[in-house]
């Protein structure tokens, strides 16, 4: 019965992290105004990623919960993945 | 994690007096056991609806032509059959029974992690069932898009599709939450002791089916909603003239429903693996490798969805990928059946009733699969898809599997959850009777599929007759032989003979503990034995 | 003599809680999963139409909403180190905080779905019928997702709103404040949706 082994994340990383979040959202919203064709929407999901990648990891706590939960969380994003890369199988030779 | 372990008195959970009194000790119940049973007879009342309208079917299809009811009544009958068997009946089915009054006991904790949460999975399970039973009766008429519900009929035709819809994303709702509760309780509430590898196969089972329960059903549910939205506002994803495509329903819908069969079966597997080793007294084959082939069947189970698709106008290089995909689950499945056989040689064999399902399940079970995989080869399913050859499969490995499962899972555990025992004989009695009609109830379908007989047509060619009045007698024979096994189940519960502790000398924690169970199941400390299945 | 107990008191398990609040999470995940799929399938088959339907939304407004939802995400999560610091006035200005932000967000999807509305684009509005079909799709997936998001945003307002209550009745506190960790996280989940809705609706190239 584990209770409140919570890590403490300080109120200054929580901030840069924000930041590091609103130049990342900026850097977004300028890619895309640029002409990159194809490659947009993979510039655009990567920048997410990254974005997504810093909330989960110090606003939700992962980089401090143990190898389990981040293992799922990854797993759960990659069967996501996965499966819309094989409904594209299909879409792609129509 | 290093606790005093509080012993307590034994009341039985059947007699404890809390809070409420009557049906409300019932209703508002937290104990895990008490819910297991109020989904058990909730269960049982649904499964014999569900019968009555395929018997209702068998009926009409006795002779070509009208004979009992007109065509759209039959469309509305199927759908509904469908419904009830599949979100109210079998996806559900052993895990909120057994897994809920078992899962606990088997890794020697007390209830689940979220009893609170538990009781609302069964009230939401409820409330979807009567959504579901409202459908039938609301004006515009019983849905008649089968259970599958694909678009675009499924979104123009008038009848109640928006009522039966929201009732099964209600009914996800709750299987969601159920696998929820059983995940955090494997990894949070073992006993002392009892590291994943001790645990009984059962529980991997229900480990493994609660994560695709947690992680598939969602997707059927934004599916339903966007089915829901389709029809009211018309938004064009499954509609091909504002530029969608009915193909994409049929892909999000299955995303779910295939790994949604696995929610039925993976459970019946890990039944299956726990009473073999009883009734052989002989510890289980390769226990690591049925472990993981639960995760296995579970996890690729993910990936082979476009097998109900074959015919639908998927790529080529879609249907390779599926076929093969599908060939590959197979594998841990077989990877069970040779285990079970392996746990047999040189067992001492005990012929009482949980073992003759456990042996009919794995001869139903090998015909259902097997035919899997003529269905999983593209060159053959194009011949079989939408005949009663697929009918014919899917009933026997959701019913002579999973439904086997379920009657063996029931004739094993009676005796622990109740207190008594049932007659032997009227079970074995009951038992044949059952085998029989199923078997000439579902084979015919078999070969009247291949003769090319359609599946959901109220009406065919003669020459499809013989094979439908076989049918129809083999379900007439099934359903008696169910009305007596449920009926000396009844008497057994009600005059049984005081049951033992432990009636088939089985090794896992619950037979460690008094018959019925006491309120929070272990008085005393469980002893959690490094090997589940020692019959020393 | 001694009375024997029947019952067990129940025992508070933080992890466990945790660990059902992150599984529910995956359920979220995956639930938008399947609108993101549609859109994909969608935006492959009309990749200009896609382009020409974001023309008509407002990137200021969704940037506006972007880092509304950021700071928002970072209060909350300041809120929980507020709390495990025992500093409970600075918790409750944190969440306070976090409730305006969304409530700015709120209003802002009001105003762009007004402005949608009174040009007639609406789900199943006549106007729909006559747009070219990727066009079409779009807007129906814009209204789909936004709104989705937006039932999220308020089920996120009222588990924090519980939460404030929480903190202000003492019921979380430094030794006990799950019910507030639980809550962020769901909070982080409703801005981890939008940083991805956000590209995909209104920065399409």
């Amino acid at each position: 019965m584990a209770n409140n082994t919570t890590h403490t994340t300080e109120y200054k990383v929580l901030a840069r992290i924000l930041l590091v979040l609103m130049f990342l959202t900026f850097v977004t919203i300028s890619v895309t105004s640029l002409n990159l064709g194809a490659f947009s929407v993979t510039v655009a999901l990567l920048i997410a990623g990254v974005k997504g990648f810093f909330v989960l990891s110090y606003f939700m706590h992962l980089k401090y919960e143990n190898l389990l939960l981040r293992i799922l969380v990854a797993l759960v994003f990659v069967l996501f993945a996965v499966i819309v890369l094989i409904t594209f199988i299909d879409y792609a030779y129509r | 994690m290093s606790e005093e372990f509080e012993k307590t008195e034994y009341v039985s959970y059947l007699e404890h007096k809390g809070k409420y009194t009557g049906i409300r000790s019932w209703i508002y119940t937290l104990d895990h056991k008490r819910i297991g049973l109020l989904y058990l007879y909730a269960i049982i009342a649904l499964f014999f609806v569900g019968a009555i309208l395929g018997l209702l079917m068998r009926i009409e299809l006795v002779k070509p032509g009208e004979t009992i009811m007109k065509p759209q009544t039959y469309n509305g009958v199927f759908t509904v059959h469908g419904i009830i068997m599949i979100f109210m009946v079998v996806i559900p089915g052993l895990s909120v029974v057994f897994g809920n009054f078992f899962l606990p006991i088997m890794i020697g904790a007390k209830d689940v992690a979220f009893p609170k949460l538990n009781r609302m999975s069964w009230w939401i399970y409820i409330i979807g069932c009567m959504l579901a039973v409202a459908s039938q009766f609301m004006k515009d008429g019983p849905p008649d898009a089968g259970w599958s519900f694909y678009a675009p009929y499924s979104t123009t035709t008038s009848t109640n599709v928006i009522m039966a819809t929201f009732a099964a994303f209600v009914l996800g709702f709750s299987s969601i939450l159920t696998g929820l509760n059983f995940i955090v309780t494997i990894h949070q509430m073992r006993a002392p002791g009892m590291k994943f590898m001790n645990m009984p196969l059962f529980a991997w089972a229900i480990y493994a089916t609660s994560w695709t329960q947690l992680l598939a059903t969602p997707i059927v549910g934004i599916t339903l909603l966007m089915l829901i939205a389709e029809r009211l506002f018309g938004i064009g994803f499954f509609n091909p003239d504002l530029g969608g495509d009915p193909v994409l329903f049929e892909h999000l819908f299955w995303i779910y429903s295939h790994p949604a069969v696995y929610i039925m079966i993976l459970p019946a597997l890990g039944v299956i693996t726990e009473i073999i080793p009883t009734f052989c007294q002989k510890k289980i084959y390769g226990y690591k490798a049925i472990a993981f082939s639960s995760l296995a069947i579970a996890g690729v189970g993910f990936l082979v969805w476009g097998h109900h698709m074959f015919t639908s106008g998927m790529s080529d290089q879609a249907r390779w990928f599926f076929s093969f995909l599908t060939f590959l689950v197979a594998v841990p499945s077989a990877i069970k059946v040779f285990n079970w056989l392996a746990t047999m040689y040189k067992g001492s064999i005990d012929l009482r009733p949980p073992f003759l399902y456990a042996l009919s399940f794995i001869f139903l079970f090998t015909i259902g699969g097997t035919t899997g995989l003529l269905l999983g080869s593209v060159a053959t399913n194009v011949q079989v898809h939408d005949t009663a050859f697929v009918v014919a499969h899917f009933h026997y490995i959701i019913f002579g599997g999973m439904g086997f499962a379920f009657f063996g899972a029931i004739h094993y555990w009676l005796p622990k959850m109740y207190g008594r025992m049932y007659d032997m004989k009227r079970a074995t009695v009951a038992w044949v009777i059952i085998f029989i009609g199923f078997n000439l109830l579902y084979f015919p379908q078999f070969i009247l599929g291949i003769q090319g007989m359609p599946r959901r047509y109220f009406d065919y060619l003669p020459q499809f007759q013989t094979g439908q009045i076989i049918s129809t007698v083999g379900g007439f024979i099934l359903i008696t032989g169910l009305v007596m096994m449920v009926y000396n189940l009844v008497q057994g519960v009600r005059k049984g003979e005081i049951a033992p502790a432990n009636p088939w000398h089985g090794s896992t924690l619950e037979w460690q503990i008094p018959s019925p169970p006491s309120l929070e199941n272990f008085d005393e400390a469980p002893v959690v034995k490094e090997n589940p299945y020692d019959y020393e | 003599m001694s009375e024997k107990k029947v019952h067990v008191e129940v025992h508070r398990d933080d992890e466990a809680s945790k660990l059902g609040m992150w599984l529910f999470i995956f359920t979220e995940l995956l639930l938008f999963g399947g609108l993101f799929l549609v859109y994909s399938v969608f935006r492959a088959e009309y990749p200009a139409n896609f382009h020409e339907g974001s023309l008509e939304l407002s990137v200021t407004i969704g940037a506006i909403n972007t880092i509304a939802l950021l700071i928002s995400s970072m209060t909350v999560a300041m809120a929980l180190t507020a709390i495990q610091k025992d500093n409970k006035k600075l918790a409750l200005a944190l969440i306070s905080i976090t409730l305006i932000l969304a409530t700015v967000f709120l209003i802002n999807k009001y105003v762009e779905w007004g402005a949608k509305f009174e040009h007639g684009l609406y789900p199943g509005s006549p106007l729909m019928k006559y747009l070219d079909r990727g066009h079409l799709l779009y807007f129906s997936l814009y209204f789909f997702m936004t709104g989705l998001h937006a039932l999220h945003i308020i089920v996120g307002m009222v588990l924090l709103t519980i939460c404030l209550f929480k903190v202000r009745s003492g019921n979380v506190n430094s030794k006990s404040y799950i019910h507030l960790e639980n809550g962020a996280l769901y909070w982080h989940l409703v801005d981890l949706i939008w940083i991805f809705l956000f590209p995909l609706m209104y920065l399409i190239n």
